[in-house]
């Protein structure tokens, strides 16, 4: 019989304590496929954020660093440099990247460290109950913008993947979105290069994923979904914005 | 034999850290601590180690935890506000229990406060800094010899508590150049710690570095945890010079450059008569409240002499526990106090005192 579904190695097999339609999930399972692809497991170090995935070293199956909240591009550099052998990588969700810890994420790309970031960009914090973060969409209600984010007290949310994109040392740049499964095929690729980047001693890497967060955007799943692609890609296009070989293209 | 060579305080530090094995440093520019990072600089790429220029100190204190946690022997060093950055950092290395050192050399403050030699820090050093239940263990070197020594000795403490050390120095320490013996380097190899995350190979469980317990009864054992060492490092750590105690009526009592001058202090007011000893904590953190409670059975009084408006002096009272008075003496803002002055406080409650 031919297997069509396997967990990844490098994911424990168990249940995750995130929301139903939450995308942390796939993002997870993405990650572990492309460890699992490079057989890299074993020396892999991975780097937990504060947010929703705080816990992902209880998903993950190699060896793990809880990180304080923003700080997990700083932590990854501390094992990058102890390890030159390791595979490193963090996990960040939009507060914990793009508001509190953005000195930190900038300054690994400078660097080029060599480390691969995935971003999750769900417009929201998640795991404080739905306030606002640097990447909430203009008019999108939050928690602490009950009248929807606005321009002139707010500004415009931050193009994590475009800002980056502009440091020399970060080699591989892009967005995805983990909407769909046509979508998530190329989640998957993307992810896979941001690794092969990392092995290869390109950079800097990182994949910002646009990510679902029904319970604080007050969706069902399937409606989130949709918000997402209606909303959230318009503003957030996707593509590759830096690849070691040179170029973007937007896919 | 080794020999004698002249050193700078904050370059002394530096080079004992790498011959205690240290090969990795994380830290960004303050005065006057600037040293460490600059010695550390040339100094590391020479032995295959790692000196990297953060981007703050906050950053900085999170790349050693992710270093510490790789198994690494490894530290970092700022002054007063930069340290103050570090704080979160420290905690949640004490909790995720990584040994490193933290170099303080301590500035005035508060604020951007000066950058001359002060001991304003000390409540923040050894009664936790950050949040939660934590202490570090916090050496107080009062000579370039004893910076050596201890940033040797640190290291292992470090590892042997799975916490962060400090070594709480000032300006004056770190500037000042005296005649200092390295130790030869202990020719060992540094294993790799059995906690460390270094990549789960050869089919080993994973590990991990982490400081979230969120169910409280776990959060309760893993302080009672972390508690159970440091009193274990009460029993087994504390280091505290005495001098001229046993028939001294005034004991002063000061730890660092504040101890130094005390010390002349006490030769002084020895020879005017007048019957001074000291107590040097040596560690702040534990501190010897034990050699404080003994003194205090024969002393008539203590004065407790600080560059700050009254820290340490709270931990003196706490040993003496009332059998004698507790004076203080103290010069905040980036001053050193002179020995005439010390004297001369000596010699007022001394008069009261013995008076009584
Ligand atoms: C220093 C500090 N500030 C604030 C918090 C509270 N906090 C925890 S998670 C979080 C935001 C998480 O949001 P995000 O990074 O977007 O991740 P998500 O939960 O959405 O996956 C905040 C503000 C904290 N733990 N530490
Ligand atoms: S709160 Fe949002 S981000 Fe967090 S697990 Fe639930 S759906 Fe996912």
């Amino acid at each position: 019989m031919k297997q069509v579904y396997a967990v990844p190695k490098a994911l424990q097999p168990r249940a995750t304590h995130y929301c139903p339609g939450c995308t942390h999930g796939i993002a997870h399972k993405l990650v572990a496929e492309a460890i699992d692809e490079l057989g890299v497991r074993d020396r892999t170090v991975g780097v937990a954020p504060v947010g929703c995935a705080v816990f992902a070293y209880d998903y993950f199956d190699c060896d793990f660093q809880q990180a304080s909240h923003g700080r997990a591009p700083a932590v990854a550099t501390g094992i990058r440099r102890a390890l030159p052998d390791a595979v490193v990588f963090a996990y960040q969700g939009d507060g914990d990247l793009a508001s509190i810890g953005a000195a930190e994420i900038v300054h690994a790309a400078m660097r080029g460290e060599r480390i691969t970031v995935i971003f999750i960009n769900n417009a929201i914090y998640g795991m404080t109950g739905g306030q606002m973060a640097p990447t909430t969409l203009v008019g999108q209600k939050t928690t602490t913008s009950p009248a929807g984010r606005k321009l002139e007290h707010a500004g415009s949310p931050i193009r994590i993947a475009e800002m980056l994109s502009t440091i020399p040392g970060a080699a591989y740049v892009a967005r995805v979105a983990l909407s769909s499964p046509a979508h998530v095929a190329r989640a998957k690729r993307a992810i896979r290069k941001a690794f092969d980047t990392q092995l290869a001693g390109a950079g800097f890497s990182l994949v910002e994923c646009l990510s679902t967060c029904p319970t604080n955007w007050g969706m069902a799943p399937i409606e989130a979904m949709t918000w997402l692609e209606e909303n959230m890609i318009p503003y957030y296009p996707l593509g590759e914005f830096r690849t070691p070989e040179g170029g973007a293209s937007n896919g | 034999m080794a020999e004698r060579k002249l050193f700078k305080g904050n370059e002394a530090v530096a080079e004992a850290a790498v011959r205690a094995g240290c090969r990795f440093f994380f830290g960004y520019p303050i005065t006057p601590q600037n040293e460490i990072p600059e010695y550390m600089s040339r100094r590391l790429p020479e032995v295959g180690g790692v000196f990297l220029q953060a981007e703050s100190e906050v950053a900085a204190i999170n790349m050693v935890y992710g270093a510490a946690g790789a198994g690494v022997r490894v530290m970092t060093s700022s002054s007063s506000p930069g340290i103050s950055l570090k704080q979160e950092g420290i905690s949640y290395i004490a909790g995720a229990e990584l040994p490193c050192l933290i170099v303080n050399m301590v500035r005035g403050g508060p604020g951007l406060g000066g950058i001359q030699p002060a001991q304003s820090d000390y409540f923040q050093a050894v009664k936790g800094g950050g949040h939660g239940d934590y202490h570090c263990i916090v050496f107080a070197p009062a000579s370039v010899q004893e910076m050596v020594d201890l940033t040797m000795h640190a290291f292992d403490v470090a590892e042997k508590y799975r916490m962060p050390v400090m070594m709480l120095g000032d300006g004056v320490l770190g500037q000042m150049m005296e005649p200092v013996v390295f130790p030869d380097p202990a020719p060992r190899d540094l294993p790799t710690p059995d906690w460390a995350t270094n990549g789960a190979r050869d089919g080993r469980a994973t590990r991990l570095i982490n400081s979230i317990y969120i169910k409280p009864d776990d959060l309760l054992r893993h302080n009672h945890k972390l508690q159970a060492k440091f009193k274990q490092a009460q029993v087994d750590e504390v280091r505290c010079e005495t001098v001229n105690t046993e028939d001294a009526d005034i004991v002063l009592v000061a730890y660092g450059t504040s101890a130094r001058v005390c010390r002349s202090a006490m030769d002084r007011a020895r020879s005017e008569g007048l019957r001074v000893g000291l107590v040097r904590p040596i560690t702040v953190s534990p501190f010897p409240y034990q050699v404080i409670a003994d003194v205090a059975r024969t002393a008539r009084a203590f004065l407790a002499v600080e560059m700050s408006m009254g820290q340490m002096v709270e931990d003196v009272k706490l040993g003496a526990l009332g059998a004698a008075p507790v004076h203080f003496y103290g010069t905040p803002g980036g001053i050193v106090p002179t020995a005439a002055a010390i004297v001369e406080e000596a010699r007022k409650i001394a008069k009261a005192e013995v008076g009584k």
